[in-house]
């Protein structure tokens, strides 16, 4: 199949705007005061991650992702955020001190720095010969047959979670 | 390296990776509340699942299994903001606040 012409023209914008949307999104939402726009920077982080993974040749779990984070994760937060008053304020003593925060961006300039460099430098192995194209089909083949663990224990993970949720969150109705 | 292949090399995704991997873990030591520690975990997860799909996508013989692997990754995200916002509702009816440094009391 010959590729439209010029197409790298059109593909290279929209990657970096995914590669933008994710670190802006990450950093909207560690670095902002208020929660709620916290969470809108989640959201938009993982928009940035689904067109990620698209590029990665797998846009089930594109969508699949901007479902349970956006559709799911995200509105829980909200939900969480609308109960409890998480915003931090602003005259408590010891918050945001410098050295706090100079010591965490070193702690996390230091992983970055590692992991960066074992990317980059890292030896790592010629791409091997495809045994499969990694379709919708070929992941829902797997779950049943090769991964069927992993199928199973999610799927017990997720009953023991929510049961956990209901029995921590159900004595509420009545405040004391 | 050239500009227009960007898309296919595994560089650029790993170093995205890590770089997710980094903002989630200074937003996990410098916030000050549940939710928002919960929210820097999520990007942590979210790192991972990029540095799996890569590698996943550019060194593996079969695509598939990484697919399968951050199926996994989400569903355990899932359940675990579950978990944690119920844990952050139960924390704020007993203190009325989800301050981390009001949090110092345990009760067996």
């Amino acid at each position: 199949m010959t590729p439209f012409p010029a197409s790298e023209y059109v593909v290279l914008p929209i990657f970096i705007l995914f590669l933008g949307a994710t670190l802006a999104g990450a950093l909207i939402a560690v670095f902002t005061k208020w929660i709620i726009r916290s969470v809108c920077g989640l959201a938009l982080a993982s928009v940035g991650l689904a067109g990620m993974f698209y590029f990665l040749n797998s846009p089930f779990l594109a969508v699949i992702h901007i479902l349970i984070y956006i559709g799911a994760v995200c509105i829980t937060i909200i939900f969480a955020i609308m109960l409890a008053e998480p915003d931090e304020p602003t005259d408590a003593p010891g918050q945001h001190s410098l050295s706090w925060t100079l010591g965490a961006a070193a702690a996390a300039g230091g992983v970055f720095l590692a992991l960066a460099l074992l990317g980059l430098k890292g030896d790592w192995p010629a791409p091997p010969k495809q045994v499969s194209d990694g379709s919708v089909e070929n992941i829902g083949v797997a779950l049943l047959t090769s991964q069927s663990l992993a199928f199973l224990t999610i799927a017990l993970v997720l009953l023991v979670a929510i049961l956990g949720a209901i029995a921590i969150a159900r004595k509420g109705r009545h405040m004391e | 390296m050239n500009l227009l292949e960007m898309h296919q090399n595994p560089s650029v995704y790993l170093v995205l990776a890590a770089l997710l991997l980094a903002i989630g873990l200074f937003g996990l030591i410098r916030r000050h509340t549940l939710v928002g520690m919960l929210i820097s975990g999520e990007l942590i997860f979210g790192a991972a699942m990029l540095n799996l799909m890569a590698v996943n996508r550019f060194f593996a013989p079969d695509p598939t299994t990484g697919q399968v692997f951050v199926l996994f990754i989400m569903g355990l995200s899932a359940a675990e903001v579950a978990i944690a916002l119920s844990i952050v509702i139960a924390v704020y009816r007993n203190y009325q606040s989800i301050q981390t440094n009001e949090l110092s009391q345990m009760k067996g």
